[in-house]
């Protein structure tokens, strides 16, 4: 059997900056499979972030393992799993971290040639993804002059250009109105079925009904772990029923 | 749905048939399909009430058929019913009355009530989207009517990570 795409082994989190101890997350153990897609959800404050910024080594743990594929990742260099990261992880932040002094193309063909991509390929790869997202004539765009819900489609096709094995994401729809999330819900349908492993905090139900399966974290624990079951009874009736 | 096949009426006069492809056609693929039998015991009713008449129209070679028309009186209840406030969906206090009371006799846990409610909540939006993708998208009422429940969904999700907060 394969590797799990990701794995958490009793993952803890404690800032111990202020005057008291605050133990973010306690604990978490997960697995996730090659090509799922999980939902992390919860209140607000109950360590969602904390989190997936460990798993992609954002954000140090306290104890615990991580393993990103076949690798150990918790005790590597911060340059080793800087270089691991580049490879293996596309990360989507709340905020967008774009790079202001490169076009939006750029931005986007960046990690796919830093992950190996030969240029003609990031380049098709970048036009795929700015014309899925319908961001094709912002490509020569500086982010700064992009609206916000713009610059996080652009940061979402910046961690999908190298073709991570695991994509994570935190809130990548929170500056979207109804229109653009609808495009981001088709782009990330569309490469979940094209096998890629998702992992993605968030608090819209829209996104979070692609998902296989959903993680609820509450105060720092994981309180539920399943699977989305799916009626696909195929008529409408069966799905709306306002009244 | 009284309402509904009344307003059709005022627009034209139409037989059972008719008005139920009206209603297909209107709201597109995403509304649950009207039953025939209720459109007929409802246009029933609405003539009892005066709200509409029927004219039997003799067909060659079948039997006559049904055509209703809208009567003043039912103009008058259309307006009354365009001009009032609508009632918006009621909080679906089902759940919620289960939460509070379940925990109460020792038989539910609030936890795990929340998180069956929150993985049926998240089935719903897959079958949400999955209708959404199916839908073509000229096809901008059965859009909107998605739409209105994927937002009415969400607002459920929202109370349920809420009530978890506070009460689990």
């Amino acid at each position: 059997m394969s590797d799990p795409a990701l794995k958490a082994v009793n993952l803890v989190k404690v800032y111990s900056g202020g005057a008291v101890p605050v133990h973010a997350v306690r604990g978490v153990d997960l697995q996730v499979e090659p090509g799922e897609f999980v939902a992390v959800m919860g209140p607000s404050g109950s360590g969602k972030s904390t989190l997936v910024h460990m798993l992609g080594g954002l954000d140090t743990r306290t104890s615990g393992e991580i393993w990103v594929g076949g690798t150990r990742a918790d005790t590597l260099s911060e340059s080793a799993w800087a270089l691991l990261r580049r490879k293996k992880i596309g990360f989507v932040f709340q905020f967008f971290n774009l790079v202001a002094s490169m076009t939006v193309a750029d931005n986007v063909e960046l990690p796919a040639l830093l992950g190996g991509a030969s240029p003609r390929e990031a380049r098709e790869r970048r036009e795929h993804l700015l014309g899925a997202l319908n961001l094709t004539d912002r490509a020569d765009a500086s982010p700064a002059r992009l609206s916000g819900g713009e610059q996080q489609r652009v940061a979402l096709a910046r961690a999908l250009a190298n073709k991570p094995s695991v994509l994570l994401a935190d809130e990548p729809t929170g500056n979207l109105d109804s229109r653009n999330t609808r495009d981001v819900l088709r782009l990330l349908g569309e490469v979940h079925r094209d096998g890629q492993t998702i992992v993605m905090v968030t608090h819209d139900a829209r996104v979070a009904g692609l998902a296989d399966r959903v993680v609820a974290l509450f105060d720092g624990e994981v309180v539920d772990d399943g699977r989305i079951t799916r009626r696909r009874t195929g008529t409408a009736g069966a799905v709306i029923d306002l009244r | 749905m009284r309402l509904h096949l009344l307003a059709l009426l005022a627009k034209e006069p139409a037989h059972g048939y008719e008005l139920k492809q009206a209603l297909e056609q209107t709201f597109g693929g995403a509304y649950p399909s009207p039953n025939i039998g209720q459109i007929y015991v409802t246009l029933g009713r609405l003539e009892k009430d005066g709200l509409v008449r029927a004219v039997d129209v003799e067909q060659s070679n079948r039997p006559n058929k049904k055509v209703y028309y809208c009567t003043a009186k039912g103009r008058d209840v259309l307006t009354l019913w365009a001009d009032e406030p609508t009632e918006g969906p009621r909080v679906r206090d089902e759940f919620f009355m289960k939460l509070v009371l379940a925990p109460l006799t020792g038989i539910a846990d609030r936890m795990a009530l929340i998180n069956r409610q929150r993985r049926h909540y998240l089935s719903l939006m897959g079958d949400l989207n999955d209708l959404q993708a199916r839908t073509a998208p000229d096809d901008r009422v059965a859009l909107l009517l998605i739409e209105g429940a994927m937002l009415h969904l969400q607002a459920d999700l929202d109370w349920l990570e809420r009530c978890q907060e506070d009460l689990a």
